[in-house]
């Protein structure tokens, strides 16, 4: 950038930007810093803000009153198994989709995403009915397969907006040199489809960790995943501020961090390329 | 090129995508039309397959249902219109030198990856309790009485969560979209004597239509479809029942899924109201 910056322009930048950064982090680093607290003093007037007795009792109550480790491990199984079933879905589709491009294919990219709009409640109990008919109700492997499906077409536009960037030239060149095909999909496309693949995955799975509506309504109590589990604390006998906030904490940190890393991954994959 | 071979082996490829989701989407709606038409209220035993358009009507006719459908469009319109809006502000001032840029903006981005289970709780018991609230110490500290946030104003209460979810979404979006702005275009226009309102007026602005574009599609399609916020905080009281909750609370909690079900379709042709107009706009701005 060519414009001169006065320090004085960039102070006043500085200090602004941070003061809404803190307000906009402070329910996140309230719960983080009250999951630390006493139940007393989380609840005492006016609130110590860094100066009180840390203690991390709160994080052994909570694991043992509802297990976390539990619903931590049907969280990654089911975001996990998701993102990877929808991956194995969606590349060939996206793949053909950039690659052998027909008249019809916006329509079709158009379609997948109206899916997306088509309200869960409106399916809700047909879903719940063959899910009791096929005995799936309340298992990972029923969640897996829903979670894949409503996100499929997030991962198909990502991918087919990662794909179309390869350039087919170069596709095109390596079959003049006469590469075979393995060599052609291991030297020449994995290593430009790669990252493109590895940020759909990461985005869906921070998705499919934080979806609640089907996890809160097909699970009951061996598949519920930490959206549920959460849950279970809004109940008047889970209200201690302290481990609601400890309880809270261990949902959030894992996805945070991930999300934290995956930040500029985020804006591409989410707008489907289009804003640059 | 595309050749015939290439062709079918594209069609080979997409099938599986594209069957799969033909399937999840004409499976559950062609049942929930059958049921909306039925009597069915399987806890008491009550199966009659066609009343014809019994719960259509009486779903209409409900008090309940108009006011989910205006508690609808203020909730998505409320956060649409207040997370735009803050997002270019944000985005601007991000995009301006700043010390600690990083973690800036990973101090904003945040709230976009708290599980929204979590965050409403968070904001219910931690922000906005009557009691230990740290709102209420606040109106304490200036000398106010606490003001009972989810009790007396519930649907502003649910606004402000909700938009705190997803201003992080918009305020990236629009910054990706500010940074790829000509900078020699907005000097010549500041030497030119452009005053600062005018220049986001006529350069910034119009810079940012396909971002704003993008933000409002992908928030809509998520935001039309808001539940674990209600669920969590007011569970529908207080005028904050959307109509996908006032569905869910139909067939659910009341156990009438042929009436549910009629809410439902209702809320599957709002949605597609909705959706033909964003598409309508997308399908313009994404070919360009």
């Amino acid at each position: 950038m060519a414009r001169a910056v006065t320090p004085r322009r960039k102070a006043f930048s500085t200090a602004a930007a941070w003061t809404i950064g803190l307000l906009l982090f402070f329910p996140i680093l309230w719960t983080i810093l009250t999951s630390f607290k006493t139940e007393a003093e989380a609840i005492a007037s006016p609130p110590s803000f860094l100066f009180f007795d840390w203690t991390t009792e709160n994080y052994g109550v909570v694991q043992e009153r509802s297990n976390y480790m539990r619903f931590l491990w049907n969280s990654v199984i089911i975001a996990g198994g998701s993102t990877i079933l929808g991956i194995i879905v969606a590349v060939p589709a996206a793949w053909s989709m950039a690659f052998v491009p027909s008249a019809r294919t916006k329509d079709i990219l158009l379609w997948m995403l109206s899916t997306k709009m088509l309200p869960a409640v409106g399916v809700l109990y047909p879903i719940y009915l063959i899910f009791i008919e096929l005995g799936i109700l309340d298992t990972r492997i029923g969640l897996v397969v829903v979670l894949m499906l409503i996100n499929l077409p997030i991962i198909v536009w990502m991918l087919y907006t990662y794909f179309r960037e390869i350039p087919g030239e170069i596709l095109e060149a390596a079959r003049m040199d006469g590469a075979a095909l393995w060599q052609e999909i291991t030297s020449v496309l994995a290593p430009m489809a790669v990252p493109g693949i590895a940020s759909t995955l990461l985005l869906n799975f921070i998705l499919a960790w934080n979806e609640a509506f089907w996890t809160l309504n097909l699970t009951a109590a061996t598949a519920a995943p930490l959206t549920a589990f959460i849950a279970s604390y809004s109940s008047p006998e889970g209200l201690f501020f302290a481990k609601l906030s400890a309880a809270s904490t261990m949902a959030i940190a894992p996805i945070l961090i991930l999300g934290w890393f995956s930040q500029k991954q985020l804006v591409r994959g989410l707008t489907f390329g289009a804003v640059k | 090129m595309a050749t015939q071979h290439s062709r079918s082996a594209a069609r080979i490829m997409m099938a599986p995508a594209v069957t799969l989701l033909l399937g999840w989407m004409l499976v559950p709606l062609i049942l929930t039309l059958y049921f909306s038409f039925a009597d069915y209220r399987p806890l008491r035993g009550v199966f009659e397959p066609w009343i014809g358009f019994d719960n259509y009507v009486r779903f209409w006719n409900s008090s309940a249902f108009v006011e989910s459908v205006i508690t609808t469009l203020v909730l998505v319109g409320s956060v649409l219109v207040i997370t735009v809006t803050l997002g270019i502000l944000l985005a601007m001032l991000l995009n301006e030198p700043i010390w600690g840029q990083g973690i800036v903006r990973i101090l904003v981005i945040s709230p976009f990856f708290v599980m929204p289970t979590v965050s409403a709780l968070v904001w219910k018991n931690m922000m906005m309790d009557p009691v230990n609230g740290v709102f209420s110490h606040v109106f304490r500290f200036f000398g106010a009485s606490p003001h009972d946030w989810l009790v007396e104003t519930p649907l502003l209460s649910i606004i402000i969560i909700v938009a705190w979810q997803w201003l992080p979404f918009a305020t990236l979006i629009l910054l990706t979209a500010i940074q790829s702005l000509d900078s020699e275009q907005l000097e010549a226009a500041e030497i030119d004597g452009a005053p600062p309102l005018k220049r986001f007026w006529f350069l910034i602005l119009p810079h940012l239509g396909r971002a704003i574009t993008i933000v409002v599609l992908i928030q809509t399609i998520f935001l039309l479809s808001i539940f674990a916020e209600i669920f969590v905080t007011t569970q529908g009281s207080f005028g904050t029942r959307t109509l996908a909750y006032l569905v869910f609370q139909r067939v659910l909690e009341s156990q009438n899924v042929g009436l549910g079900s009629a809410g439902g379709i209702y809320a599957v042709i709002l949605a597609n109201i909705v959706a033909i107009f964003l598409m309508r706009i997308v399908g313009k701005n994404l070919d360009a």
